[in-house]
């Protein structure tokens, strides 16, 4: 018997069917992988944590290691200590802490009436009390983000920057060695006051060996990339200045 | 008498060479400029593609017959769409670093015209084997442009192969860098793909002179 397939009701009959058959199948995939998502989501976060602190598997000086997904809580639970929320003057503990949506936080904040939630990771390194914080921001084409680990005075230790969708080659660089090394050792509070990093053009000081400058040395074609970098860091770091006030009282 | 008979094997071959879908019939380019940049993405893609165009094809072939043809190309999208789903979910459940890397171009596979292409103008008509084979074979023949021009790119662009450093070191000045060597950063973006898939065909054209477009 062959059927009409031109008809109306059999269009929509073989739309329907189609449908529900296509999306409960998806429905199930979705259901099913869920839970490796979310675990793979979770240790991501953990690495980028740990990386920052300098807590990685690197071997060559190009390298970027993290540690391995099968490792990674261990080592979270030995390195941080605490994982703190402030939120105002309070600080509470939350070892769920590097589970907050920063970028929703930061959405909330722009109502008037909401304090906003800073998840700050206390960790200790071998014998060092460090600080790491997430950071947040735009580059050229799409979001930036990161963990920038500092000590007690807010002198940079190491960072993890990460993008979504930069310029391969150019603005995508923010995650290579070369870029992020550069940062370690650079302040982000000047004479006391809080100054911010600026990823500078220009600053005569290619292989970063000022300190004290509150600048790195900028990546060659990425120049708004590069000022996503500087504007994440001084929106972002500001924030915590006060907390990192309270400790050096 | 192998497994494939001559006709069937020409399915595979001849979307390789002759009728590549990139360099021949210039479909698929907006995938292929964006995610060569390096080689393992280029990879990922290829594969990612050729799993979709292959059950694509087999599922659109074996619902031929009771396809309405008005709403076909609704049909023909959700079954893509459906597939690319599952390959993104299951990336990012077992590959989650490449699928980060990807990122939104997983998604895009929907959009590549190859797919949409096979399905309506073969597996609307042919049976599943003859569809599967026919699948396989365009993807291919879309991958091995995609790994030549990511070979490249990566090669020239950033002095890599699969992020290793072959050609030196252009910091520590190691290698080929030594003597003067610089690395193309022209390479890694979109415009020299095309300049790349351009030269391709123009190797392709010359060998083959009977792929030359007259007037």
């Amino acid at each position: 018997m062959a059927i009409n397939t031109d008809k109306n009701s059999y269009t929509i009959i073989f739309a329907i069917v189609m449908v529900v058959i296509v999306g409960s199948l998806l429905a199930g995939f979705a259901n099913g992988l869920k839970p490796m998502i979310k675990a793979n989501e979770r240790y991501e976060k953990q690495q980028n944590i740990l990386y920052a602190l300098g807590v990685n598997n690197n071997e060559g000086a190009n390298d970027v290691v993290f540690i391995g997904t099968d490792q990674v809580e261990e080592e979270f639970e030995k390195y941080i200590t605490k994982q703190l929320v402030i939120q105002g003057d309070q600080v509470t503990e939350d070892d769920q802490a590097y589970l907050i949506d920063i970028s929703k936080e930061e959405n909330k904040a722009k109502k008037a009436d909401y304090q906003r939630r800073l998840p700050l990771f206390v960790a200790n390194l071998e014998g060092e009390e460090l600080y790491v914080m997430p950071v947040r921001g735009k580059g050229l084409w799409d979001a930036i983000w990161g963990y920038v680990a500092v000590d007690k005075s807010m002198t940079v230790k190491g960072v993890y920057f990460d993008h979504k969708g930069e310029t391969p080659g150019l603005g995508a660089e923010i995650k290579q060695r070369y870029f992020m090394d550069d940062f370690t050792g650079e302040k982000f509070l000047h004479g006391g006051a809080f100054k911010g990093i600026e990823v500078a053009k220009g600053n005569n000081d290619p292989k970063n060996q000022d300190k004290s400058d509150n600048e790195v040395d900028a990546l060659a074609g990425a120049t708004i990339t590069g000022d996503g970098v500087s504007a994440m860091l001084r929106k972002d770091i500001k924030l915590y200045v006060p907390y990192f006030k309270t400790l050096n009282n | 008498m192998g497994l494939l008979s001559r006709k069937d094997a020409k399915l595979i071959t001849d979307p390789l060479a002759d009728n590549n879908p990139i360099t021949i019939q210039v479909l698929g380019i907006c995938s292929a400029l964006a995610i060569t940049a390096q080689l393992k993405p280029s990879i990922v893609m290829a594969i990612s593609v050729l799993f979709v165009m292959g059950v694509g094809n087999v599922v659109i072939s074996l619902l031929r017959n009771l396809i309405p043809s008005k709403i076909r190309i609704i049909v023909q999208l959700i079954v893509v769409a459906t597939l690319v789903i599952i390959v993104d979910q299951v990336l990012k459940a077992f590959a989650y670093s490449l699928s980060k890397e990807l990122s939104v171009f997983i998604g895009l596979i929907i959009t590549n015209c190859i797919i949409m292409g096979r399905f309506e103008a073969f597996a609307l008509g042919n049976g599943p084997w003859k569809s599967f084979l026919d699948g396989i074979g365009n993807a291919a023949g879309y991958g091995l442009i995609l790994v030549i021009v990511g070979f490249f790119r990566e090669l020239l662009g950033s002095g890599t192969l699969f992020g290793f450093q072959v050609l030196g070191d252009p910091v520590e000045k190691t290698g080929l860098y030594a003597i003067g060597y610089e690395n193309n950063g022209f390479m890694v973006l979109p415009p020299m793909a095309l300049i790349v898939v351009g030269i391709i065909i123009w190797v392709q054209r010359s060998r083959n002179k009977d792929l030359i477009e007259e007037n």
